[in-house]
């Protein structure tokens, strides 16, 4: 096997047996992204000079016999909407193509202590906003497991990366499915925590209500070991939990009997693709055999989904992205001669033009004369769903559903823009209640992989990462490599 | 609700955003199409359910009156697109 | 003609004395190179989230208390969107639908009679940067730089009823307000520096309406003169347009001291659809009752009692004592130099007095006086001891202007305590013959001893401030 066929857990082990030195590895990553990344087009920034400093020092450490934590010296990649010192951070936008942080994002800053090593920065949807990858503005990822498939979005580079073995673990950010989706359509393992496990300063907010960093890996184990470093309070961000984080590895438990699985019906009906319906179905049957008790729910407001979140969502963009007027970074148009003109041209000339009907229309909802009727009604119904789930959890422990009703569509498709949010119905809904959601490969439908949503309680990871780790245990999809066919055109 | 040209006119302006005539009718579209949409909501009655701002129950999350040194002079403005007398340098601020 | 009512509001913008910033950890300190208080928080970096000050919280509620408002046990923020390059987010994260104070009001007192000025609401919100321009005007600079380091500072904005019907009712409620906010110590009122900054609503309405006038709003209102001068002069600019038989327009104005004008802000108006929305990266507050109940017992004396005391313990008029209270400084002062002296009425003269001619004169304010409350009292003493006239008084307060040193030694120092002057002391002198015939006459049948006697008389007239040489020589001429 190839050390980037393996992971995080399994090479940490080499390298505290001194089989491998973290430099070898880093170096052995670098070569597999040159190797494939013409084709996959993973990585908006690679940073290896850094990289391999980092891997120097935790080299140094193991040689001196040093313990290390598990993350040390293995090579992760970066979502490019999460700011690290000194790093460009584009947010695979043309308004931040030069752009410089100054300061590192808590996870970052957790990540560093733990030494890992940051390969570069992974392609994205402009500012997280859409669920291909495809309107990033330094071209669109492709899915390795078909290249002329999407990768699905927005954190498409990161899943990508996963699926390419161009980096062995990654960050995403989940705001309606942006980890999960692209998870599934590269058949990696993916989680959204719940929101405020994990602290979002430092993440270019998109929805700051939805938005949720996670890591994708290719298993449930390397899932809790990026999990366990990257949780936990931070007074930087307010809407951070202060409670205590469990070790998420102690949950991986090969054990679901007796555990109570949701299948929300709303979750099966039209718009699911019968081959995912199929896999999905097996995945349940494999539950049942090993001890799993299958109840039936109901998520009424499910259709309602959908609308809320592109209400909700816009109207929080519309002001986050404010901040991107070409004053103080970014692009700046330098023919205008006043302020009112520089911001325009450069706010129109900077953001793509998904983002800019999105900012659009957050402002139209929340525009006087429309906030009762649009933002105001979707933040009821918001209630509603939340509702919806705590309902459901008084008859079973987590639901399960399919992460996306279809596998990975082909790229330069001609779906509108309505077609490609509806397919969001299946992950935006844990966003909504802010509940943690993983998905995990279940199966391959022509082709290309399946994934299986696990939804948990609030702060209930730990089932949900348990049920996860049972299933993987149980199959072997997870060892399946994507083989980087397809014609990349 | 049917927006018009003239609307998306004035939303861009809100949103210091410029739509080119060429995209114009093509974002109004789309907008309506939206919007279009967004008619299912009118199927619940929603009277008396209190909004979701907060997806937890949490409140008060405060930060004691502590003074932490910022960033550099030099580092506030590295990304700065214009500087002149220690600051972002703007272009006429009225149009 | 006909008669107009005028109607006025005020909304009023305190900067809150904290150490470091609303929704980060730079500090607060006024000026300072540009740009060198500031952190990717109130810099709007990409990422960069707000973290509430707590103490931000503990002020308002101190001012809410302090104008006898309902405390909101929830209240939250909001984010108010608009584009402007001092606003680093191009969002101002204030209050809008639920703020933490409402339904208050501040009694002021004109011409002797009471007024009760309704305070609609007090909310928390933070201050934006400040733009340099290249040029002499905002229209007249082809550029202009942001200067960071003031955004983010806390304020709280206090908005009146539209109680007011007068340019002096306004600056009266002003002035309470103002003084209200230096006793409760939550921001230093510095008009001049813009810690403490007014807005006023101006509408008209005809005599007997029942409906108010449209209203303008006057910006850029630093300091209570020019507060005045705006309210007169944008009554008289409205009364002009309704007399022309045209239609007052809803919109911002600004206040031009130098031309003593109100100009239109038309660029201000494009766009006053502000798109309010939770502000998903704050928690709402919840307050406790206890956390409320003891900012409520650690509430200093508020003017209004103070006032109170200084008429009941002190004797002093109303008049005086409202003068007294209406500055913090002020009224710390009175109560110093009352402690060595028991004539507070006559510590109230100078202080109304010489003392407030003095400190306007010179542009200053009670903090800044040299001259100490114990000598201030000691003048007091020694006048109402008879050893300085009134007019020496004012001598001696002269020459403490100029150097704070004991009344007492100036006294000594101008030789003010004797009196040398002949033609005085001969009146005492003769008086004195024609009430003690018995010593004139031992003194003539050659007893010596007699004058002494004589001498020792006319000093006690003279409250000991007569030359004693003189005494003896006037009154052997006398004695012939």
């Amino acid at each position: 096997m190839k050390l980037y066929e393996l992971t995080a857990h399994e090479l940490h082990k080499k390298l505290v047996k001194k089989e491998i030195s973290s430099v070898e590895l880093t170096n052995a990553l670098y070569k597999r992204i040159y190797e494939v990344e013409d084709k996959v087009n993973a990585y908006v920034t690679l940073d290896k000079e850094v990289a391999l400093v980092q891997a120097a020092k935790v080299d140094k450490k193991l040689a001196a016999g040093e313990a290390i934590p598990t993350l040390a010296g293995i090579p992760g990649a970066i979502k490019d909407n999460i700011s690290t010192l000194g790093l460009r951070t584009t947010c695979s936008s043309k308004i931040l193509s030069n752009f410089v942080p100054i300061y590192d994002a808590h996870v970052i800053k957790k990540l560093r202590t733990d030494e890992t090593i940051f390969l570069g920065k992974t392609n994205m949807d402009e500012f997280a906003m859409g669920s291909t990858t495809e309107s990033s503005f330094f071209g669109a990822t492709r899915n390795p497991w078909n290249l002329n498939r999407v990768p699905g979005g927005s954190s498409g580079g990161s899943a990508a990366a996963i699926a390419a073995g161009e980096a062995i673990w990654t960050l995403g950010s989940d705001t309606g499915g942006s980890i999960r989706q692209p998870a599934a359509f590269n058949g990696c393992v993916g989680i959204k925590p719940t929101y405020g496990r994990v602290s979002r300063f430092g993440c270019v907010a998109f929805a700051s209500s939805l938005d949720q960093i996670g890591p994708i890996t290719k298993d449930v184990t390397d899932a809790a070991i990026v999990l366990n470093t990257i949780c936990g309070k931070d007074e930087q961000d307010a809407t951070s939990l202060n409670v205590e984080v469990p070790d998420f590895t102690k949950a991986l438990v090969p054990d679901v009997k007796g555990l109570r699985i949701g299948l929300p019906k709303e979750y099966f009906g039209a718009g699911i693709d019968q081959k995912v319906k199929a896999e999905i179905e097996k995945a349940v049957k494999k539950y049942q055999e090993l001890g799993a008790e299958i109840v039936e729910i109901s998520l009424p407001h499910t259709e309602y989904a959908v609308i809320t979140y592109y209400i909700i969502a816009p109207a929080e963009a519309s002001a986050n992205l404010a901040r991107f007027d070409g004053v103080r970074y970014g692009y700046r148009n330098m023919e205008a001669t006043s302020t009112p003109e520089m911001v325009t041209l450069s706010r129109t000339e900077g953001f793509g033009a998904e983002v800019r009907r999105r900012i659009m229309l957050g402002t139209y909802v929340l525009s006087s004369g429309y906030y009762d009727a649009y933002y105001n009604k979707a933040m009821q119904i918001r209630t509603l769903i939340r509702r919806d789930f705590e309902e459901a959890f008084q008859k079973c422990d987590v639901i399960l559903t399919p992460t996306s009703p279809v596998v990975a569509y082909p790229l330069d498709g001609k779906m509108d823009p309505l077609q490609i949010y509806m397919l969001d119905v299946t992950t935006i809904p844990v966003n909504m209640a802010g509940l943690p959601g993983i998905s995990i490969p279940c199966g391959f439908a022509d082709g290309m992989p399946v994934g299986m949503q696990l939804i948990g309680k609030i702060l209930d990871e730990a089932t949900i990462l348990r049920a996860a780790y049972t299933f993987e245990q149980a199959t072997e999809y997870h060892k399946v490599f994507a083989p980087l066919g397809g014609n990349n055109k | 609700m049917k927006v018009t040209e003239k609307d998306v006119k004035y939303i861009a302006q809100l949103s210091r955003l410029a739509v080119p005539q060429a995209e114009l009718e093509i974002f109004t579209e789309q907008f309506n199409q939206i919007l279009n949409y967004a008619e299912i909501m009118k199927k619940i009655d929603t009277t008396g359910i209190e909004p979701t701002p907060y997806v937890l129950p949490i409140s008060n999350a405060f930060r004691e009156d502590i003074v932490k040194p910022g960033v550099s002079h030099e580092a506030a403005l590295q990304n700065a697109p214009a500087v002149e007398k220690d600051g972002f340098k703007v272009p006429r601020v009225i149009e | 003609m006909t008669k107009y009512i005028t109607v006025i509001g005020l909304e009023v913008h305190a900067e809150l004395k904290t150490k470091s910033k609303a929704f980060c950890s730079c500090s607060t300190e006024f000026g300072g190179v540009p740009n060198t208080h500031v952190c990717p928080v109130c810099l709007g970096m990409p990422g960069a989230l707000p973290s509430l000050n707590k103490q931000v919280v503990e002020f308002a509620i101190r001012a809410g208390l302090a104008l006898n408002c309902e405390i909101k046990v929830f209240n939250k923020f909001d984010r108010k969107n608009y584009f402007y390059p001092d606003l680093s987010k191009n969002y101002q994260i204030s209050q809008y639908d639920k703020p933490i104070c409402k339904h208050g009001h501040i009694d002021i007192n004109l011409d002797g009679s009471e007024k009760r000025i309704g305070i609609t609401r007090i909310h928390m919100e933070e201050d934006a940067g400040k733009l340099v321009h290249n040029g002499a005007t905002i229209s007249s600079s082809s550029s202009s730089s942001v200067d960071y380091n003031r955004a983010g500072v806390p304020l709280i904005e206090i908005v009146s009823e539209p109680d007011m019907r007068s340019a002096e009712e306004a600056r009266a409620y002003l002035e309470n307000l103002k003084a209200i906010l230096e006793y409760i110590d939550v921001c230093d009122c510095k008009m001049q520096e813009g810690s403490l900054r007014c807005d006023a609503n101006i509408s008209i309405m005809p005599e007997g309406a029942t409906k108010f006038g449209t209203r303008a709003e006057i910006k850029n209102l630093n300091s209570f003169r020019a507060l005045v001068r705006a309210i007169d002069y944008e009554v008289e600019r409205q009364k002009a347009v309704l007399e022309k038989g045209e239609e007052v327009v809803q919109e911002t104005r600004t206040w031009d001291d130098t031309a003593g004008v109100t100009k239109s802000m038309r660029s201000k108006e494009e766009a006053h659809d502000y798109r309010y929305f939770a502000e998903p990266d704050l928690l709402p507050v919840e307050l406790d009752e206890a956390w409320i109940e003891r900012v409520r017992a650690e509430l200093p004396e508020l003017p209004a009692q103070r006032q109170a005391r200084l008429m009941q313990d002190f004797g002093l008029p109303k008049y005086d004592a409202s003068i007294i209270v209406a500055t913090k400084a002020m009224a710390e002062y009175f109560d110093e130099a009352v402690k060595t002296t028991q004539d507070a009425k006559g510590i109230a003269n100078w202080l109304l007095g010489d003392v407030s001619a003095y400190l306007n004169n010179e542009g200053i304010t009670i903090s800044e006086f040299n001259v100490t409350p114990a000598h201030l009292a000691e003048l007091v003493n020694l006048t109402k001891e008879g050893v300085l006239s009134s007019k020496l008084a004012k001598k001696v307060f002269a020459e403490m202007l100029k150097a704070d040193k004991a009344p007492k030694t100036f006294v000594k120092e101008l030789g003010l305590e004797q009196v040398s002057d002949e033609s005085a002391i001969i009146k005492l002198v003769e008086e004195t013959l024609a009430e003690n015939p018995q010593s004139v006459a031992d003194f003539k049948a050659g007893k010596e001893r007699a004058i002494g006697f004589l001498v020792g008389q006319i000093m006690k007239k003279s409250k000991g401030k007569a030359n004693p040489e003189i005494v003896q020589k006037l009154l052997r001429e006398a004695l012939g």
